[in-house]
């Protein structure tokens, strides 16, 4: 095989990844490093850097949107990146002192949770009302656009919040992806946000996120320019059409098929990783 | 009206935040989009060899030999350069952050975006 049809089929399976994960709402990571590891034979380091890359652009050309409509929490999406860019930095740290196999368990393992967790219901909060101490002295409170207008919030659990946010910031830093689906977590389920803005606001934050690490895998060569350029121009081209196919509506049938491929992948990687075979 | 005047310049705000990561993103793809062609060129029938991990070398990280190398006509340090300034968008998304809070008075949420401005900077 040579680099030109490599590239090619790096980035044929990049923009399938991008693309379902923008439709499942998954995230392209997810699925992007078991393709480059268990499919391409790629060094599981060389897999990591490309895909925090790749969440880097897919997160900052989905912001762009959300913000101008006014949907994400600016506010809340810069304290909580307090606590993501700090995990951040230790996970990039533990990373580099981490064997391929250890990092290929524990990536099987937040796979495996990543697809649980997007079964989880989400629930359509509202917390209204005055909200808790910190969260007015931290002016948490905002508004979102609905249909019927400007609808009020804020949200509860600051404190849980965080800490959640900082484990996310860690596995984010660890392995080059975005954890997005802890991210929403933190917000939907522990500070009770509206659903709409946890989504934008956590796709807002992981591109912060991902900077943190960038730094630390850029220095210790994790960032391939040869096989970052087709995953990301893939990634990104995938997500892009995704949000263009489906804007709103909700794909249940195809998340079930995705969630399947990714925990067989995890079970392979976890595998692979016990036998130290990747 | 210092509600009115907070409201319009947060909108403010998160217009030119949205402008700055959209046209990051599309100036980086741009400069990796080049980069890549001049790299599939010169390197497109070797093979691969991605399968051990080796590290880079400077002109792959470090701006000043990255630009050097740029400048001798080859691909990779070029999409190298255009990673970087994809990095580089979400950072200048802080600053920007930064001196619109400093606009609105708000000293709290300058020191919460310096603080995050300074973790991300310190690991470069």
């Amino acid at each position: 095989m040579t680099v030109l049809v490599f590239s090619g089929l790096i980035f044929a399976g990049a923009l399938s990844a991008g693309l379902l994960g923008s439709l499942t709402g998954l995230g392209g990571g997810v699925v992007l490093i078991p393709l480059l590891t268990l499919l391409f034979k790629v060094d599981i380091h060389y897999a990591i850097g490309a895909s925090l890359v790749s969440v880097i652009a897919t997160s900052s050309g989905a912001a762009a949107a959300y913000v101008r409509d006014g949907i994400s929490n600016i506010r809340l999406g810069m304290f909580l990146e307090v606590a993501t860019t700090v995990g951040a930095v230790a996970g990039a740290s533990l990373a580099t002192h981490l064997s391929t196999a250890a990092i290929a368990i524990v990536f099987g393992t937040v796979l495996i949770l990543s697809a649980i967790l997007s079964f989880f219901k989400n629930q359509d909060n509202l917390v209204t009302g005055p909200g808790s101490r910190l969260a007015q002295w931290l002016k948490l409170a905002s508004t979102y656009p609905t249909p019927e207008g400007k609808q009020d919030y804020t949200v509860k659990n600051v404190v849980g919040g965080f800490l959640m946010m900082n484990v996310a910031g860690v596995l984010s830093g660890m392995l080059g992806i975005g954890s997005g689906a802890l991210k929403v977590l933190a917000m939907d389920n522990i500070m009770r946000a509206p659903f709409k803005v946890s989504t934008t606001t956590s796709n807002f934050m992981i591109g912060v996120t991902a900077a943190a690490s960038a730094g630390i895998y850029l220095k210790k060569g994790y960032i391939d320019p040869g096989l970052s350029m087709p995953v990301m121009l893939g990634v990104l081209t995938g997500a892009f059409m995704g949000s263009r196919i489906l804007t709103r509506a909700k794909v249940p049938q195809l998340k079930k098929i995705f969630a399947a491929v990714i925990g067989l992948l995890a079970i392979e990687m976890i595998y692979n990783g016990i036998h130290h075979t990747i | 009206m210092g509600a009115i005047r907070k409201k319009i310049q947060d909108k403010d705000l998160e217009l030119i935040i949205g402008q700055l990561l959209r046209y990051g993103v599309l100036l980086s793809s741009l400069v990796v989009v080049t980069g890549g062609i001049v790299y599939l060129v010169r390197h497109g029938y070797q093979k691969p060899d991605f399968d051990t991990f080796r590290g880079e070398p400077d002109k792959m990280r470090k701006p000043v030999e990255m630009w050097k190398a740029i400048w001798h006509g080859e691909g990779r340090p070029l999409i190298a350069l255009g990673l970087l300034l994809l990095i580089l968008t979400p950072i200048a998304r802080i600053v920007f952050s930064v001196f619109g809070y400093l606009l609105e008075k708000d000293y709290l949420y300058v020191s919460i975006t310096l603080f995050v401005l300074a973790v991300i900077l310190w690991n470069f």
